[in-house]
């Protein structure tokens, strides 16, 4: 290496910094230096992007919730207030409430299928196996509106096929879409969205163990449930942590599919349902950005704050310290 | 956090995989099979049913005379796709190619951004990386849909709103794609293979594009992957940022005939196209998803960390 080149400065400033370090060393933290700033380089492009879309956006949501804008005063700074206004506001806390609903039944609902089909995949290797989990994968290839559609045609009396497979058995169907079955309906159509995608995510970990613990465990007499419930499980625990979080944040921003299916489930779903509907409805039906600004960035801290306490609180199985 | 856990090029034991004790225990593989066959069913009820209803016609879509799940007398498919094309000038087809427009050019950009980023992020140590790094993975937990009004704000005080612009610039945003990228280059790519492209005179970019990029292939095609995925699935954003119906992607626009098929007087129930529509814009996803599984099946477990 053609170090000799080096200024004596700068060996000198290093070998001061450094008395034990020969000059020689020190040329090269100085080259070394001047290399990592290309560092800098490779992350500029997305720093950019960063910068213009997530933390200038959320700023500016911030200012903008401080504001309050009214026909006769104007816009006129505010401070909390909008935040006072939100979290005394029962349409705000009630769909707070209900998507805090949807994590409790939606998110086991999920990890459970998941991990079972999981767990049942990764002892096969037949071919029905590979073919099943192409397919319990494929509604994750499916946009969540077309699947919101699809299933709220299937639930629909009017075209669904619920009347002719219950009447197979002698029973009405359930009408799907009225307020008091539409909770679970949501929460089918999310299960069946994401369950897959979960799935590949555990059967991919699954596949990373090593087999010889099996082969240890079974000469010490566990049958294959045992197998998976004490050695498989806690090996994937990072993965199933991070299957978690991301199933914590889709929920906590229901939006997409309660919004197609209020179109389709007349009345059963209020423009309010969820926190992220509120807000795109204060700030598309009623122009009032400001309080919209609050509602999503309280949205946004929840979220937040939620998915850090419980990485601290499972920082033991994820390993993240 | 550094290390991932089940990468098949990283783990080779994950290869060498044998089912000898499973094989033998006949009983349990039939329920198993059972099992996967109810899971089956159940996860590809709605896909067999939108193939159905693809072939019908508004009539047939009610009172069909083979039912819900199975076809009719009449096989409406090709009517149904001239139909596509006709209603309100072929919109239709505009939407799937906004979509087409929408989900490459950010899954693309948003790509390179998170393959450079990554790499940077991964094989440097320049001032302020931790802290930038921090920083990103604190955004993995924003919840994006959290930003689509201050984006909307913002970008209307610009003049983007109501452009492909709109939808684009903020779909190349994509923290986790870093964080995968930058995890995996930390394992793909070992400093020493850097180090001697460097002592062969190779300088920081030609070390980048012709040593590291080539061992990030699996990695890349990941997260191009997801983020098209992301992009091409996207409600909130463009529901938010566009108006023109000329502009929407066939996400939005499905969902606008439905809301209209649903209010609207029977000239406006369009229910056949809304179908058949959907069934075509969810083909090139399939397609994609099942040739490229090769990829995407290491890839997805990449973000797990030990």
């Amino acid at each position: 290496m053609a170090l000799t080149t080096e200024p004596p400065t700068r060996a000198a400033r290093a070998a001061s910094a450094a008395r034990t370090v020969r000059p020689r060393r020190g040329g090269i933290g100085a080259i070394d230096r001047k290399r990592q700033r290309w560092g800098w380089l490779f992350v500029a492009p997305f720093a950019v992007v960063f910068a213009a879309f997530l933390i200038f956006p959320l700023c500016y949501a911030f200012w903008m919730s401080l504001q309050t804008s009214t026909l006769a005063a104007g816009t006129e700074f505010t401070g909390l207030a909008n935040y006072v206004k939100a979290f005394t506001d029962p349409i705000f806390l009630g769909g707070l409430g209900r998507v805090a609903m949807f994590a409790l039944v939606m998110i086991p609902a999920q990890m459970l299928v998941a991990l079972v089909a999981a767990l049942v995949l990764d002892n096969l290797a037949t071919v029905l196996s590979k073919f099943s989990r192409l397919m319990i994968f494929v509604p994750y290839a499916i946009p969540v509106v077309i699947g919101a559609l699809m299933w709220g045609f299937l639930y629909s009396p009017r075209f669904g096929p619920a009347t002719d497979l219950f009447a197979l058995f002698g029973a009405t169907a359930p009408s799907f879409l009225d307020q008091s079955s539409i909770f679970g309906s949501l929460v089918n159509i999310v299960t069946w969205q994401w369950s897959g995608y979960y799935m590949i995510i555990i059967y991919a970990a699954l596949r990373g163990i090593d087999p010889s613990i099996y082969e240890a465990a079974r000469i010490d007499g566990a049958n294959s449930f045992q197998t998976a419930l004490r050695i498989k499980v806690p090996m994937i625990s990072s993965s199933m942590v991070m299957v978690l979080i991301f199933a914590m944040i889709g929920t906590l921003q229901f939006f997409t599919e309660p919004q197609v299916l209020r179109g389709i489930a007349q009345g059963a779903i209020p423009i309010s349902y969820t926190p992220n509907m509120y807000a795109y409805s204060l700030a598309f039906s009623y122009s009032q950005f400001n309080y919209a600004s609050a509602i999503s960035f309280a949205l946004g801290i929840i979220v937040f704050i939620g998915s850090y306490v419980f990485l601290f609180l499972t920082r033991k199985q994820s390993g993240l310290k | 956090m550094s290390a991932t856990t089940a990468i098949p090029a990283v783990n080779p034991k994950a290869g060498r995989r044998r089912h000898g004790p499973e094989a033998r225990t006949g009983g349990r593989r039939v329920g198993s099979h059972l099992f996967l066959l109810a899971l089956v069913i159940y996860f590809i009820l709605p896909l067999w049913w939108l193939i159905v209803a693809a072939t019908k016609d508004t009539s047939g879509l009610f009172t069909g005379s083979g039912g819900p799940l199975w076809f009719d007398s009449e096989f409406n498919f090709f009517d149904n796709l001239a139909e596509l094309s006709t209603h309100q000038g072929g919109i239709y087809w505009r939407w799937l190619a906004n979509s087409f427009l929408y989900a490459f050019a950010g899954g693309i950009g948003a790509t390179i951004l998170a393959v450079l980023a990554g790499y940077g992020f991964a094989k440097y140590r320049f001032r302020g990386r931790s802290l930038f790094f921090n920083l990103l993975l604190g955004a993995v937990m924003v919840p994006l849909t959290a930003l689509v009004i201050p984006t909307f704000v913002l970008l209307s005080q610009v003049g983007l709103v109501n452009t492909i612009w709109a939808v684009i610039l903020p779909s190349l945003l994509s923290p986790f794609g870093v964080y995968l990228m930058r995890i995996y280059t930390q394992d793909a790519i070992p400093d020493e293979i850097l180090d001697a492209a460097r002592v062969d005179g190779a300088g920081e970019l030609r070390t980048f594009f012709q040593v590291a990029l080539p061992l990030l292939r699996p990695a890349i095609v990941t997260v191009l992957l997801l983020s098209i995925v992301g992009t091409w699935n996207n409600f909130f954003l463009p529901l938010a940022v566009l108006s023109d119906p000329n502009l929407l992607p066939v996400t939005v626009g499905l969902n606008n005939w439905t809301a209209l098929s649903n209010a609207g007087a029977g000239g406006e129930q369009v229910w056949n196209l809304i179908v058949t529509g959907a069934f075509v814009s969810i083909v090139p996803l399939i397609i994609a998803f099942l040739s490229l599984q090769r990829y995407w099946q290491g890839g997805l477990s990449l973000g797990s960390v030990k």
